[in-house]
């Protein structure tokens, strides 16, 4: 995904000379192509989290579309504050990207996990949450992104993911992508786990149990339209995520579904990650099965739950 | 500019004015942090009365000057200064921190006509001012950018991390000033935490850095007006807390107190307003 957002980047800076890259001293040669291009708005700010992100404040409010890109918990929970007042409480539209999210720097330990940044940054009033599922998402929530006059959240993985969408898919940020539309089972799937949900719902009609996937690439504002439709017609809704339990995407379908006074309540099973941090060295396959969020566990425990 | 605002034909005139006015709110509504705006009013007139190059009828002028209270306890101090200077009617000043008022007890964004930032929360400010300062560079504008400090905000990480992002950018067209009064929340700055060597440190920092007496005007006017031909310009500023009230000055205990309506007539009284 980090190498669409490089290349994403340049497309969008060449149109629109707002836009300025912010990046806290990580990828390596990532943005050297940006930075050939537009050295005036290509700035490494150094291993200085909390100065990017209240200097792209200071930036937005003189008229530039700054993005701010580093490894997500430094632009996250280090800097949460700068986000809250700089960003949020005087509502400038900075995009800030959280790469490597969730646990694609499994091996790197809990210090590179990121698996409550959504629980905390969708407390935030005025800030979109967005994950995208793939490489071409990444493009057009980016795209979106930078169209917004309010802060914008952007969670994105690594490099490598399989790539998913054929082409770029048209969407707007609050509202799920449908990737398939059958069945009394909903799978609700944040990010990355895009894949692992296609997965899960092949191996599901396998065994005789159609079951619709969304794309949730935005998690703040929340598709409360879809979810009401999926009220209706489904028995169960299905959360995956690479995110703490507490917090994330099934948090806020639980919160919703507490208040939407359903004329029928379907089940809600959320898949995330436990309350506890990873003391094991390992990939991020490996962990996923640890936690349950690979397509065989997802599997069996909606089949539990049926 | 060297014009000054409204009816008054001398910034001490300007500053002894814009005391009375926060000495007024913080009796009016019992607010503390009175000696920290006292501290840092010969700063903001100077800035306003004879450096900034913004005009109160075009506040949000692209080109304008810009100054970032960071300290934005002290925005009492802002806020009567800008009143004074024409951003807003004096009028106005009664708003503040009365319950539905427009003027917070700190400030809220675009909550009166020139208050560029909502600061109060330390360690903010300068990094914000790093961003416009760079803003201008990357859009060809040649305005300026100021930043007021407190010296206790030099406590905050964040604040060293823009003194080493701006020089790196050689942002000249910012100046940063510290209000060096030597008294932090609770007790004196230089003690809580290793502050000293102040002037030394934004200098190593590579800031064309600057000693002066906080609350000789003349000064102010001179080193604020200067450009250095790369670095950015730090100005530590020797204040007093308190100053200008006899009974205020040095002591801390006006970080929290607000004052009577007796205490109020001699402050009057040692400003010359009455």
């Amino acid at each position: 995904m980090r190498n669409a957002f490089a290349d994403e980047i340049i497309k969008l800076a060449e149109a629109d000379k707002r836009i300025v890259l912010l990046m806290g001293d990580i990828g390596n040669r990532l943005f050297d192509k940006f930075r050939a291009l537009y050295p005036d708005r290509f700035h490494n700010c150094g291993v200085a989290e909390g100065n990017m992100v209240s200097m792209a404040a200071g930036m937005a409010s003189c008229g530039l579309r700054p993005v701010c890109y580093t490894i997500t918990p430094f632009v996250t929970y280090r800097v949460m504050e700068q986000i809250r007042l700089d960003l949020c409480y005087h509502r400038q539209p900075v995009v800030v990207v959280g790469t490597g999210a969730g646990l694609s720097y499994a091996s790197l330990g809990a210090t590179h996990h990121s698996l409550e940044d959504i629980g905390m940054l969708r407390l935030l009033p005025h800030l979109k949450v967005t994950c995208p599922g793939d490489a071409m998402e990444l493009r057009a929530v980016l795209r979106e992104a930078l169209r917004q006059d309010d802060p914008v959240y952007m969670r994105i993985g690594k490099k490598g993911e399989p790539v998913v969408h054929a082409e770029v898919p048209a969407l707007k940020l609050g509202e799920a992508l449908p990737m398939r539309e059958s069945g009394r089972i909903a799978l609700l799937s944040v990010g990355n786990m895009l894949p692992t949900a296609l997965e899960a719902a092949d191996a599901l009609s396998a065994r005789g149990h159609e079951a619709r996937v969304y794309s949730f690439h935005t998690i703040k504002p929340l598709d409360t339209g879809l979810l009401a439709r999926l009220g209706e017609t489904c028995d169960l809704l299905v959360t995956l995520e690479e995110h703490s339990a507490i917090g994330g995407l099934g948090s806020a379908v639980a919160e919703w579904m507490a208040d939407a006074r359903l004329q029928k309540q379907p089940r809600l099973l959320r898949c995330g990650t436990p309350d506890e941090f990873l003391h094991q060295a390992g990939e991020q396959e490996f962990v996923r099965h640890l936690f349950g969020l690979d397509s065989a566990s997802i599997t069996e425990r909606v089949l539990k739950h049926l | 500019m060297t014009t000054f605002p409204l009816d008054f034909d001398s910034l001490p005139a300007l500053a002894a004015r814009a005391r009375a006015d926060a000495i007024g709110m913080s009796h009016r509504v019992g607010s503390a942090h009175l000696a920290s705006a006292l501290s840092c009013i010969d700063i903001l007139a100077a800035a306003y009365g004879a450096v900034l190059k913004i005009d109160p009828r075009d506040p949000k002028n692209p080109n304008r000057d810009r100054l970032v209270l960071s300290k934005g306890h002290a925005v009492s101090a802002l806020y009567a200064v800008l009143a004074r200077s024409g951003f807003f009617s004096p009028e106005e000043l009664h708003q503040f921190n009365v319950d539905g008022g427009h003027l917070p007890e700190q400030p809220s964004p675009g909550c009166a006509p020139g208050v560029e930032w909502a600061t109060g929360s330390l360690g903010h400010g300068l990094n914000v001012g790093i961003g416009m300062a760079l803003a201008a560079k990357i859009q060809g504008l040649d305005y300026r950018t100021f930043v007021v400090l407190s010296d206790g905000e030099c406590n905050e990480g964040t604040t060293w991390e823009g003194a080493m992002f701006a020089p790196s950018k050689g942002l000249n067209r910012l100046t940063v000033a510290v209000d060096y009064n030597k008294w932090q929340a609770t007790g004196r700055s230089e003690e809580i935490l290793a502050l000293k060597p102040l002037a030394k440190k934004w200098e190593a920092f590579g800031w064309d850095t600057v000693e002066v007496d906080g609350h000789d005007l003349p000064s102010l006017v001179r080193e604020l007006s200067a450009i250095h031909p790369e670095k950015p310009r730090a100005i530590i500023a020797h204040t007093i807390k308190g100053k200008g009230v006899s009974f205020m000055e040095d002591d801390n205990n006006w970080h929290y107190r607000s004052p009577s309506a007796e205490e109020v007539i001699r402050a009057e009284k040692e400003l010359g307003i009455i």
